[in-house]
């Protein structure tokens, strides 16, 4: 999204309305007093961020996109899963068997939420930490470094991710 | 239908129990990696699944929580990695050294160099 273009008002109103949903979450209260003060509240915090306010565009809920949405989450929970696992055993052998370096591949990814959702499902999968973003390259700080390939590094650090974010976002 | 929030109940200490043998070994990590990138590492994805798994263990014992602590656990889910990948960035650029084993690979250090020399090119012009 152009940063410097004024947003519009409907895209006020889907801000607003997005963090007024996350206040009644929170307070889980149907008190006139709650929902009030709850608007007032959103309707300052969406004035203010509206500009940066791209992770939840309403064309993301069509039916085919929530699918991959959940196919995401269960791939990104199975991972950080077994980013733990492995952290474990890492810690607990007592010769700790690592093997850092920092790697760099290049993503085919455009829109800057995905890359944001890329980056830090990176940071939370097995081994692999996400050090920096510049433009399309990624820079990943991995533990045990198995090839330092760029392509190699993509297929094996974000394929995964990426395969169903390219689906979502498109390239 | 007491039943159902017995085993939500049960479920949820499980998850408790399960997230604090994660932190734990966050902490342990913390202490036994060599470098600040490898602490990051153990401390990133332990404390993060750890603190997850916690937060939704404490939401099925006390369902009528389970909304707000599903928000929180959202929210842990978003800003956890962000903060470490601020705290490598940062320490990668102010000249942190990561530790490397004999042969090993920082592709990151090239990019700063090359950026650092971008940099003093525009300000001799």
């Amino acid at each position: 999204m152009n940063t410097s273009r004024k947003p519009s008002v409907s895209r006020y109103l889907y801000t607003f309305l997005i963090i007024w949903l996350l206040w009644y979450g929170f307070t889980t209260s149907l008190q006139p007093a709650e929902w009030i003060t709850g608007a007032v509240v959103a309707a300052l915090i969406s004035f203010v961020t509206v500009r940066y306010f791209e992770c939840c565009d309403p064309i993301l809920f069509a039916p085919k996109h929530i699918v991959w949405f959940v196919a995401y989450f269960f791939v990104f929970l199975l991972a950080l899963v077994k980013a733990n696992f492995d952290v474990a055993r890492r810690v607990l052998s007592p010769q700790l068997p690592i093997n850092p370096g920092v790697v760099k591949f290049k993503t085919r990814l455009k829109n800057r939420f995905a890359r944001m959702v890329l980056a830090n499902s990176i940071t939370l999968t097995p081994g692999t930490l996400t050090v920096d973003v510049v433009d399309d390259t990624y820079y990943i700080h991995w533990i045990d470094v198995k090839t330092t390939e760029p392509d190699a590094v993509y297929r094996e650090v974000a394929w995964p991710f990426e395969r169903i974010l390219l689906k979502i976002y498109g390239e | 239908m007491n039943w159902i929030f017995d085993i939500l109940y049960y479920a949820g200490l499980f998850l408790i129990l399960l997230g604090s043998v994660f932190l734990f070994l966050g902490a342990l990590g913390i202490y036994r990696m060599p470098d600040l990138y490898n602490r990051l590492q153990a401390g990133t994805k332990a404390s993060t699944l750890g603190a997850m798994s916690t937060i939704l263990g404490v939401g099925l014992v006390h369902p009528q929580w389970f909304v707000k602590l599903f928000i929180i656990v959202l929210f842990i889910a978003f800003s956890n990695p962000l903060s470490s990948h601020a705290l490598a960035r940062a320490s990668h650029r102010s000249g942190v050294k990561p530790f490397l084993k004999e042969g090993g690979e920082d592709a990151y250090a090239e990019e700063v160099a090359a950026e650092k020399a971008r940099e003093t090119e525009k300000s001799t012009l």
